[in-house]
C-alpha cells in the first residue's frame, strides 16, 4: 500500500516537473547566480560576509522588481576554503543548477582550481580572491574583484619611499596568499628603490613569532616591515611586535583588513599601516571620493540586515554581484557569451572596492587611487590620505 | 673616535646572549603550551590506552567558553571557573554516551583502536557545534596579568607565559601526587597495568575511565583559558594545539604527565632554536626530525615506560 501510494506520489510529481518544464519557457526563468563560497572552515572569514551580502542583495533587488523583468536566484555552496570540493561544487552549479553566471571562490586555491572547469564551460566567472595569478595571464572567462596583492605591495613602498625607508624586511606565513605576496614584495622591491634585507616564515598555526622578529630586529639596514598573511597569526605578530619593543615602522597587506586584527592584537597593532579597500573608512573618505556613498549604502544595509561589523570581503561579494547584473542587464539576457563580453566592457562602474573599467587585458579593472592606505590609531582605522 | 675592539665584543656579547634568551623564551612560550596540552592526553591514556583525539576539542572549550562567559558581564576568574566545569561535564559526558558504550559492550568490548576513532568522531562534532553555537570568529581573552612584557637581560617575556609555567608545574606536582597517594590515582594506575587485574580486585573500571576523562577535559579546559592570551582562540583551534600537544606526549612517552611537559618544551625550545640559528622556513623540519629520531632511538619516548613483562 505504501509503496503503490509512493509510486503513485513520484508519477504525480514527475507528471508536474513535466507540465513544469512544458510551461517554463511562457513564464520569465529566473536569473541564476553561483557561488562556491568557504562560508565555514579556516576561510571563514571571508565566505561567511560573502555568502551573507550575495544573500540580502539577492532580496533586495528581488523585492525592487529584479533584473530584465525576472527574479534573482542567488545559490550558495559551502566549499569550506577547500579547492577540492570547490570544484565539485562548481561542477554542481554549471551541470545540475545550470547557472547563468558564477560569482566566488573565497580563496585564491578554490578559483585556481576551477579555471579549467570555467573555461571548458565556456560561463562568466567573477573571483572574490585576492592573488594577482588569476588574471594575469589574463583567462577569458575569469575576472577577479578585490585589489590584488601586487597592489598592497606598491601601496607600501610608495609610502616607505615618501619616508625615505628603503631597507625592508617581510614577514609571512608559508600559506599559498603569503606566499604569493611575498614573491610580489621581493619581485618589486628593485623598481621601487627598496632592497629586501630579511626574509622571515612562520606556519599558518603558530602561536610566537618573537623568534623572527628578533632576528628581523637584530639584522642591520632594516628600515621598515612588511608582512604578508591573514588571520590570527598575523594578530599573535604584531602583539610580538610591540612585546619586543619595536619601533621599526610596521605594514601589513590588505589580509589584515578586520576589526579582528585589531582586537586579538592586544594594542599591538597601534601604528600599523595597512592599504584596504575604501569600504573600511567610508565614513572618513572625502565628500568628492567616488566609493563614499556606495561604500555607506552598503554597510548600513549590512549592518541593519545581519547586526556585525560589516567586512571588506562581502563588499567583494556585493561588487561581483553588481557587475554580474549590470552586465546582464547591458547584455539584454543571459545569454553567456554576451554576459561576458559585457562584463569585460565595464566601464566606470563605482563599487564598494573601487571604479572599476575592465578591458581585454585587465580583467580586475582597479587602479590604486582606490585603495586607501590607512593606519590603525586608537583600536581603529584612520585613513592617511 | 672609535670604539675600542674589547668595547665592541663585550657590546656584541651581550646581543647576542640577550638574542639567544629572546629565542629561548620564544621557545618556552610555545613549548609550556604544547605541554600542558600533552598532559591532557597522558592522563587518559594512562588509565585506559586510549589516545583521544577531543582533547585539543576540549583545550579550544576552555577558551571559548571562557569568552563566552566573559562577554556576558561574568569577571574573568568565575568565567574561568564555569569554563573548567562546563568542558570536564562535557569531557565526562563524551565518555558516559560515546566512549563507555562501546568499550563495555556486551559480548566483549570494543577495541583500543574503536575508541580512538570514537574520540575523533566526537572530535569534529564538538568544532562543528561549537563553529555554530559561538561562531567562528577568533577572541583573545585579555592577559591576567597585563600585557607589558618582562624584561630580563634585554629579552622579553610575556607575563602570560609565567601563569602556563606555573600551572604546568602545579600539574605535575598534582598529578604525581594523585597518581602516588590517592585511592582513586592509584585505582588509575592500576586500571592501565592490568584491566583484568583491577576488575578483579574490586576496582570500578567504568568509573576510574569517567574520572580519567573528567580530569583530563578539566586540564585540557585549564590550558584553553591560559594560552587564550597568547594564542588567541578560535573553535578550530584544537586541531593545532592538539595535534602539537600529542606530539609533546609521545616524544616525552605516553602516560607519562612529566614526559609530556618535557616533550613539550623540547619540541618548543627546538623550534625556536631552528627558527632563530637556522632559517624560520625549516623550523618544523627539525622539530620532526627530532620526533623521529627520538622515537627510532626510544620507540617509547624519553620518559616512556618500559614495556617489560614479568613472567
Amino acid at each position: 500500500m505504501i509503496a503503490r501510494l509512493s509510486r503513485r506520489a513520484l508519477l504525480g510529481s514527475a507528471i508536474a516537473a513535466g507540465a513544469a518544464m512544458i510551461a517554463a519557457p511562457a513564464m520569465a526563468q529566473n536569473i541564476k547566480i553561483g557561488a562556491f563560497l568557504a562560508v565555514t572552515g579556516p576561510a571563514s572569514f571571508l565566505g561567511d560576509p560573502e555568502a551573507k551580502t550575495l544573500k540580502l542583495y539577492a532580496e533586495k533587488i528581488n523585492s525592487a522588481g529584479g533584473v530584465l523583468g525576472r527574479k534573482i536566484e542567488v545559490i550558495v555552496y559551502d566549499s569550506a576554503g577547500d579547492a577540492k570540493q570547490a570544484t565539485t561544487f562548481a561542477k554542481r552549479l554549471i551541470e545540475d543548477d545550470k547557472v547563468d553566471v558564477i560569482v566566488g571562490g573565497s580563496t585564491t586555491g578554490e578559483t585556481m582550481a576551477v579555471v579549467p572547469l570555467i573555461d571548458e564551460a565556456r560561463i562568466p566567472f567573477i573571483s572574490l580572491a585576492g592573488a594577482s595569478v588569476i588574471v594575469e595571464p589574463v583567462k577569458k572567462w575569469v575576472f577577479k574583484m578585490p585589489h590584488s596583492d601586487r597592489m598592497a605591495v606598491e601601496k607600501a613602498y610608495i609610502d616607505m619611499k615618501k619616508r625615505n625607508l628603503s631597507g625592508v624586511a617581510i614577514i609571512g606565513g608559508s600559506g599559498g596568499f603569503d606566499q604569493s605576496c611575498r614573491k610580489e614584495a621581493q619581485a618589486l622591491a628593485p623598481k621601487y628603490g627598496m632592497k629586501v634585507v630579511a626574509d622571515e616564515t612562520y606556519a599558518p598555526t603558530d602561536t610566537d613569532m618573537t623568534t623572527q622578529l628578533t632576528k628581523i630586529k637584530n639584522t642591520a639596514g632594516v628600515q621598515a616591515i612588511f608582512g604578508c598573511g591573514f588571520g590570527s597569526v598575523t594578530s599573535i605578530t604584531a602583539r610580538n611586535y610591540k612585546q619586543l619593543g619595536m619601533s621599526t615602522p610596521f605594514y601589513f597587506n590588505h589580509g589584515v583588513g578586520s576589526q579582528q586584527f585589531i582586537d586579538g592584537a592586544g594594542g599591538g597593532a597601534e601604528g600599523v599601516r595597512v592599504p584596504v579597500a575604501a569600504l573600511l573608512v567610508a565614513e572618513q573618505l572625502p565628500a568628492g571620493d567616488p566609493q563614499k556613498k556606495a561604500a555607506l549604502d552598503y554597510g548600513a544595509a549590512y549592518k541593519t540586515a545581519y547586526k556585525e561589523p560589516i567586512s571588506t570581503f562581502g563588499g567583494h561579494a556585493y561588487d561581483g554581484l553588481q557587475i554580474a547584473l549590470d552586465a546582464i542587464k547591458r547584455a539584454g539576457s543571459t545569454d553567456k557569451a554576451k554576459v561576458r563580453d559585457a562584463i569585460e566592457q565595464t566601464k566606470n562602474h563605482v563599487g564598494v572596492d573601487g571604479t572599476y573599467n575592465m578591458t581585454p587585458a585587465d580583467h580586475m579593472g582597479l587602479t590604486l587611487e582606490s585603495f586607501k592606505l590607512v593606519e590603525i590609531r586608537n583600536n581603529t582605522w584612520k585613513l592617511l590620505e | 673616535m672609535t670604539k675600542s675592539a674589547a668595547v665592541r665584543h663585550a657590546e656584541l656579547g651581550t646581543a647576542s646572549v640577550a638574542e639567544f634568551l629572546q629565542f629561548l623564551f620564544s621557545g618556552i612560550t610555545v613549548g609550556a603550551i604544547y605541554a600542558l596540552v600533552g598532559v591532557g592526553f597522558a592522563i587518559i591514556y594512562s588509565a585506559s590506552n586510549v589516545i583521544n583525539f577531543a582533547q585539543g576539542e576540549f583545550v579550544m572549550l576552555g577558551g571559548m567558553a571562557t569568552m563566552f562567559l566573559l562577554s556576558g558581564g561574568e569577571p574573568l576568574w568565575l568565567a574561568a571557573l564555569l569554563a573548567i566545569v562546563i568542558t570536564a561535564a562535557i569531557g565526562l559526558a563524551l565518555n558516559k554516551f560515546a566512549v563507555e558504550p562501546a568499550a563495555h559492550r556486551r559480548g566483549g568490548g570494543a577495541s583500543v583502536v574503536t575508541l580512538i576513532i570514537i574520540t575523533i568522531g566526537a572530535s569534529i562534532f564538538i568544532r562543528g557545534a561549537a563553529e555554530v553555537l559561538l561562531g567562528k570568529d577568533s577572541h583573545r581573552l585579555p592577559a591576567f596579568s597585563g600585557d607589558q612584557p618582562i624584561d630580563i637581560f634585554g629579552a622579553k617575556l610575556d607575563p602570560q607565559v609565567l601563569w602556563v609555567l606555573g600551572a604546568l608545574a602545579l600539574a605535575v606536582v598534582g598529578l604525581r601526587w594523585f597518581f602516588a597517594r590517592t585511592r582513586l590515582g592509584k585505582a588509575m594506575l592500576a586500571t592501565s597495568c592490568n584491566r583484568l587485574a583491577a576488575e578483579l580486585v574490586g576496582i570500578d573500571v567504568r568509573m576510574i575511565l569517567l574520572a580519567s576523562f573528567g580530569l583530563s577535559a578539566a586540564l585540557g579546559a585549564l590550558a584553553g583559558i591560559l594560552t587564550a592570551p597568547i594564542t588567541l582562540t578560535r573553535y578550530d583551534i584544537g586541531i593545532m594545539l592538539g595535534l602539537k600537544g600529542f606530539c609533546a606526549a609521545i616524544l616525552g612517552g605516553l602516560g607519562s604527565p612529566f614526559g609530556a611537559v618535557a616533550g613539550g618544551l623540547l619540541l618548543g625550545i627546538a623550534e625556536a632554536m631552528a627558527a632563530g640559528y637556522l632559517s624560520s622556513a625549516y623550523k618544523d623540519v627539525v622539530a620532526f626530525v627530532i620526533i623521529l629520531a627520538v622515537l627510532f632511538l626510544a620507540p617509547g619516548g624519553l620518559f616512556g615506560a618500559k614495556a617489560t613483562e614479568r613472567v
